[in-house]
């Protein structure tokens, strides 16, 4: 298989443009605040898009759609818990992987024990997290400890630290499926469910990992976002729906499950960053701006589909 | 086969019954005509937004644009429709053709359409916003006088679910067309064989998804008497919980044009129901998820009963 034919080249590709077209504006000045920004933000669509990509992974009709809620609903009960007082940084981290854990019990629960489709069971639970969040929330803005917020915003060896969290989990991710029984069953699963459960996978365990496994990236993106922007707000994870979904599928990773793609969660993840930049440095309005956005993402769905085809 | 497996649509008639019974023992006021036409006002659109989803739903797949889509439609009614008709018509024309040409875009490439739908939704926004900037524009005179018409007997509302649902029905489960197009969902390749041009079909579903969805921003605007570019957004979810809720399944073109808009229905009332019920705004979002589960969860005896037959 040459490079060109490899589906993640292609997010990595438009991200380059991106950028660089961002730049040509600017003759070059700047590349290393965009890049910046870009590592910063695109963190947070790395992070749930990996979760995302493992569930869209075991195959059509799995998707999580609870993921906005769930970011909130961990990031909202991890700030009050800690209250902002320092040294509470790890508590409240414990207490909102704890609510991933938790919404991802409830969404496989309604999966498997009421055989509901996933993409209802999951947005039907969301609004119940909602309602716990905004329940908890009561409009209150509480500061993340001053310790978490530098953390969150800092920066190691010149990258953000979010962006090596993030780069963590791709690494952890990639390995999990490329090395691990588990990444083979969740595969195997994705491709073709009946096959699976007949050779001995045992299918329901890898259903639920999964279901849990998005919910405790959501979550840990939801405390990351929350202490990287000062505090939690009930509308924090609203466009992380479609973008969860979008940098799975600009990454190369087939919508129809079984075949995942890491690297290109990132790539696409910096390119949805970038090509809002550009597009506000060359002084597009907000409706230009989406349709652009929207015309590239199917574009790239097609080279990207062509491509497939031909290889 | 059970009778109840056999008879999907008693699901959605029941838990609307059911629901509006209580309603109507928490708020004996909302049994009249009055109060049936303010409960279910805005379950119109709604509906016919859910008819839109289920024509897309028939051929498997998604629409996650639909939302935009009638956010699009809407601000088009609310700004060229009123001030210059023909153009305002011709717009919303090309907006239905244009999702009849989206449909054969993603046959023929075999493109997934939750993601090209995904990438739509962002399209239609962008236009909405460009049209609209800023919530504004007034109904056209004779929509607003449509949507708040007082038929003798039932209250418009109600007359409407009735017309919309009688027409689909007929069109989508009595006329030879509608079968050829569930029968894309059952089964696309054995359409094919039969002679038929699953393009054109494919086509013929998406350019009706954009018709209902033209129709429903053209009734929301009715009723809201302005517009602007998020109207509708919650409408996408919204849209694929009605038609679930009506017996629709994702796959296999099993879906119901009767069940669809009781199931719009029966989630506009969920809406009202909690508020009647005094429970606090902090629980609302919340309590309309449980319903959702509990109206679903009933959906279990009708599947076993009818798998194990």
């Amino acid at each position: 298989m040459s490079v060109l034919s490899r589906p993640w080249l292609w997010s990595w590709l438009a991200a380059a443009a991106a950028f660089s077209l961002t730049l040509g504006l600017t003759s070059g000045r700047g590349a290393g605040e965009l890049g910046y920004a870009a590592l910063s933000f695109g963190a947070f669509a790395a992070i749930v898009g990996l979760g995302q990509m493992l569930v869209i992974t075991l195959g059509p009709g799995n998707v999580d759609l609870s993921i906005p809620a769930t970011m909130t609903l961990a990031a909202t009960l991890a700030l009050k818990a800690m209250g902002s007082d320092p040294g509470t940084a790890f508590l409240g981290l414990v207490i909102a992987l704890a609510v991933g854990f938790g919404t991802g019990v409830a969404n496989y629960a309604l999966i498997f024990l009421l055989r509901l489709p996933p993409i209802i069971a999951t947005l039907a639970a969301s609004l119940i997290y909602q309602s716990l969040a905004i329940w908890s929330n009561r409009g209150l803005r509480i500061k993340p400890p001053a310790g978490l917020a530098d953390f969150a915003t800092g920066r190691f060896l010149g990258l953000p630290n979010v962006a090596w969290v993030g780069l963590a989990l791709a690494i952890l991710v990639w390995v999990v499926l490329e090395r691990s029984v588990w990444g083979r069953w969740l595969l195997a699963t994705g491709q073709n469910l009946r096959v699976a459960r007949l050779a001995g996978v045992p299918v329901e365990l890898v259903r639920a990992s999964t279901y849990i496994s998005v919910a405790v990236f959501a979550s840990l993106a939801g405390y990351l976002l929350a202490s990287f922007s000062g505090g939690a707000a009930l509308n924090m994870g609203q466009e992380y729906l479609l973008m969860s979904i979008a940098v799975v599928v600009i990454g190369g990773s087939s919508i129809a499950g079984g075949n995942s793609n890491v690297p290109g969660v990132w790539g696409a993840a910096l390119f949805m960053f970038l090509v809002v930049s550009m597009l506000n440095s060359y002084g597009a309005g907000a409706g230009v701006r989406n349709v652009l956005t929207g015309t590239i993402i199917i574009a790239i769905v097609i080279a990207a589909s062509s491509r497939r085809a031909r290889t | 086969m059970t009778f109840l497996a056999r008879h999907r649509i008693i699901l959605p008639v029941v838990s609307l019954a059911v629901l509006l019974a209580a309603t109507f023992y928490m708020q004996p006021r909302a049994m009249s005509y009055f109060g049936l036409n303010l409960l279910f006002n805005l379950a119109v659109p709604i509906a016919l937004a859910t008819i839109a989803q289920m024509m897309i739903i028939m051929v498997n797949d998604i629409d996650l644009s639909l939302g935009a889509f009638v956010s699009l439609a809407a601000c088009v009614t609310a700004t060229f429709l009123n001030d210059a008709p023909m153009l305002g018509l011709l717009i919303l024309l090309a907006l239905v053709l244009s999702y009849a040409v989206l449909g054969a875009v993603i046959h023929a490439l075999e493109l997934p359409a939750i993601v090209v739908t995904l990438g739509m939704s962002f399209v239609w926004g962008g236009i909405a916003l460009f049209i609209l900037p800023s919530p504004g524009g007034a109904a056209p005179g004779w929509l607003r006088t449509l949507m708040t018409v007082k038929p003798p007997f039932a209250p418009m509302a109600v007359v409407a679910a009735v017309i919309i649902a009688a027409v689909t029905h007929l069109l989508i489960m009595r006329s030879g067309i509608g079968t050829v197009l569930r029968g894309v969902g059952g089964n696309a390749r054995s359409v094919a064989r039969a002679g038929w041009s699953v393009i054109r079909l494919k086509a013929l579903a998406y350019g009706l998804a954009g018709l209902f969805g033209v129709l429903a921003g053209m009734a929301l605007v009715g009723l809201a008497t302005s517009a602007d570019a998020n109207i509708a957004l919650r409408y996408t979810l919204l849209s694929i919980a009605g038609v679930i809720l009506g017996g629709g399944e994702f796959t296999g073109g099993k879906v119901s044009p009767t069940g669809a808009v009781i199931g719009a229905f029966t989630l506009t009332l969920a809406a009202s129901f909690l508020s009647f019920m005094r429970l606090s705004p902090d629980w609302q979002i919340g309590a309309q998820g449980a319903i959702l589960i509990l109206v679903l969860t009933a959906r279990l005896i009708f599947r076993q009963k009818g798998s194990e037959a």
